[in-house]
């Protein structure tokens, strides 16, 4: 019994420790109450894409003068936690709150915050308008996708293409169904339903496979591909940690000079996987925009009440995606990785 | 209801009771039984009978439907595919023996296999050396785990859920949830996704390895008084306890000896996926425990085999490359894996139920 009690005190002070020391540094990091408060509620900490937002928020909102507080979902489509957060950026009667949006289920929630007169914008994944948000700050994610299309036709050239793409899930989320899609349209092919993928019949699509978005589902999805048709000499994938998956089943397939893999995102491991020349091509985009310009818009609003401008055709403000290779191609604007790696984030 | 005099005596005639022989093996007595029965008894006698049923009827049903897979290539392939959910299984087998469940085993791999790719990476530890600290951060947290079941007694169930959130956080605090590139990762480090050719098929070093961890353990648990132990817990803590066994010791040592595997795993998994991640693989916490289901190790503990692990884990293989190879959409692998699972446990209480 002695034994046990102790070893009970033991884990008590030991958590306790780990507390303190945790709260301490957040102690650290929101000690200027005074300002006024923007909360950030982001998808999930798993993926650098949004830890690198966060940085960029946080230094925006240091140089506006600003409280910037952050809270997280627990997964890409965690709309739960999302609402809860934003509930309760609410109740602290925060000045704005900028939202990647895990789905359409938040809406209510940001509406309500509206209602009690707190600015709320989307980064990452657009609401759409009809949502009532006052603003969408976001990648391109069809341009995203044409860009390393329109690289690939030019690339393949005169080879016939054998196609395939390394896709998200099976959900057809609007940002994996745009970059699929746009892909398609860049290297000219009938997308048949655009806001759909996998309904297309052109004989050049080889199939499809579904990756969780990671290196597992990367290498399993391209293993199965393969496995299909081993003439396959193209393939998308959703982002670099998928491509660099593929390329594990590729390499072990030794069709690595058969085969020209093409990706989305920028992330830094992913652009110095394209300087080794595992991924041919990738489109970059810039979380460290989307938050600092986010964080702009909101100082302009809360100055003088002007609404951010969407970008031209689009409803939302195109926060820029550019295109990173080592292979440039004619009449494709295009940066090599020197530059990649000076503006990757992650 | 008509329900004829014939039908109702046969209802109401009790199941042959099965005469127990000294070893606790039920005889088989065919000649008074019904196929159903019959089938019923060999399955208790020999548990790995259903998996194999179900592993050989699909492989002669994809191998008819599609072209492509039945070849040495695409078994090697599926191997490959499910060797990392396979060697966690090999964990997770151990604690469920003992009755209970290790819901953070994916959750320590990835924390050991980041640890792993810091310490090389970042620190610039000799390779080999951060190679055994992470396999040991492995052995820590199943050390963790074995504490929190034990000393504070804590449900496994609910110790390990805590502690898969634990662990996941950690892996995400020390990578910053970025992956180390495969251009970056030490060649020691991918060495078990290396392969060899034989009979011109490509099979890796992870593969013989996640074979051989299974060989080692089956015998462990066969052949060993650590193993017996292992049984006798999960089959009744309190006569095992009676019985002279130190119950919180063998459980102590279950969730080390887990955490060990979990370690290796670790390694096996980098050299599965060519970079250090700290997401791929977060699903296979309850893809071990799917394996050990279908295995055919029961989920009330101290009855199962190791090799119903692997065999588990290779029938989840079979019907996603199988079912993709024939055009069906994950949705429909994830349906019939659910199946699987169901089917697995409706037997295992069927079994319970006549083996008592």
């Amino acid at each position: 019994m002695h034994a046990r009690t102790r070893s009970i005190v033991a884990a008590t002070a030991a958590g306790a420790m780990v507390l303190l020391g945790l709260s301490g540094c957040n102690a650290a990091a929101s000690s200027n109450s005074g300002e006024p408060l923007v909360g950030l509620v982001i998808k999930t900490q798993d993926n650098p894409f949004y830890v690198k937002m966060t940085e960029g928020a946080k230094a925006e909102a240091e140089e506006l003068g600003y409280n910037l507080q952050v809270a997280s979902g627990d997964g890409q489509s965690d709309v739960d936690s999302q609402i809860k957060a934003i509930e309760n950026f609410t109740a602290q009667g925060a000045k704005a709150i900028l939202v990647t949006p895990a789905g359409d289920g938040i809406i209510p929630a940001i509406q309500k915050a509206q209602q009690a007169g707190i600015l709320v914008f989307a980064m990452d994944s657009p609401l759409g308008a009809a949502s009532g948000i006052d603003g969408t700050f976001a990648t391109d994610n069809l341009l995203a996708g044409q860009l390393v299309g329109e690289w690939a036709k030019e690339a393949l050239g005169s080879t016939p293409a054998r196609i395939a793409t390394l896709d998200l899930s099976t959900d057809q989320i609007p940002v994996d169904v745009a970059r699929n899609q746009g892909f398609l349209e860049g290297f000219g092919i009938d997308t048949a339903d655009p806001t759909k993928m996998w309904d297309e019949t052109d004989p050049r699509l080889v199939g499809h496979e579904v990756t969780d978005a990671n290196e597992a589902g990367g290498r399993t999805g391209m293993e199965k591909l393969l496995q299909k048709d081993p003439t396959i000499n193209l393939v998308y994938t959703i982002n670099e940690p998928t491509a660099a998956g593929a390329y594990q089943a590729v390499q072990a397939a030794g069709l690595q000079d058969q085969i020209t893999i093409v990706s989305v995102d920028g992330g830094c491991p992913g652009v110095k996987n394209v300087q080794q020349g595992i991924i041919a091509a990738t489109s970059m985009q810039f979380p460290l925009e989307m938050s600092k310009q986010a964080l702009q818009a909101v100082k302009a609003y809360l100055d003088d009440g002007t609404k951010p401008q969407n970008s031209e055709g689009l409803d939302f403000t195109n926060t820029g995606v550019t295109l990173v290779t080592d292979k440039p191609q004619d009449g494709i604007e295009s940066e090599d990785t020197t530059w990649g790696l000076d503006q990757c984030w992650g | 209801m008509n329900i004829s005099a014939t039908d109702r005596q046969k209802d109401e005639s009790p199941a042959v009771p099965a005469p127990k022989s000294p070893m606790g093996l039920v005889e088989i007595d065919s000649g008074r039984l019904t196929p159903l029965q019959w089938i019923e008894r060999r399955m208790l006698s020999r548990p790995l009978i259903g998996p194999i049923a179900v592993l050989v009827l699909a492989l002669i049903v994809f191998s008819i439907v599609s072209p492509n897979f039945g070849t040495l290539q695409n078994f090697s392939l599926i191997l490959q595919q499910v060797q990392v959910i396979a060697m966690l299984g090999i964990a997770q087998t151990l604690v469920i023996l003992t009755a209970g469940i290790d819901l953070s085993v994916a959750s320590i791999m990835l924390l050991a296999q980041v640890v792993m790719g810091k310490l090389a990476v970042a620190v610039g530890l000799p390779v080999e050396l951060a190679l055994v600290l992470g396999i040991l951060v492995g052995v820590a947290c199943g050390a963790v785990n074995g504490l929190i079941v034990t000393r504070l007694n804590i449900p496994p169930f609910i110790a390990t859920l805590g502690t898969l959130s634990i662990f996941y956080a950690l892996n995400l605090f020390i990578s910053d949830g970025e992956s180390v590139p495969y251009a970056e990762v030490p060649p020691l480090f991918n060495w078990l996704g290396q392969g060899f050719q034989v009979f011109g098929t490509t099979f890796t070093f992870g593969q013989l390895l996640t074979i051989l961890m299974f060989v080692l353990f089956a015998y462990i648990l066969r052949s060993t008084a650590w193993g017996m132990h292992i049984y006798a817990v999960g089959d009744n803590l309190e006569a095992a306890r009676l019985s002279g066994i130190r119950v919180n010791r063998v459980l102590m040592s279950v969730y080390i000896v887990a955490g060990l595997i979990i370690g290796v795993t670790a390694w096996l998994l980098i050299g599965r996926i060519g970079s250090i991640s700290p997401t791929a693989g977060a699903s296979y916490n309850l893809a071990s425990i799917t394996a050990v289901v279908i295995g055919g190790t029961s989920l009330f503990g101290g009855r199962g085999r190791i090799m119903g692990t692997l065999l588990g884990a290779v029938i989840v293989g079979v019907f996603s490359s199988g079912l993709s190879l024939a055009g069906f959409d994950n949705l429909w692998q994830e349906f019939t894996i659910g199946l699987l699972i169901i089917g697995a446990v409706a037997v295992d209480q069927r079994l319970r139920k006549i083996g008592r």
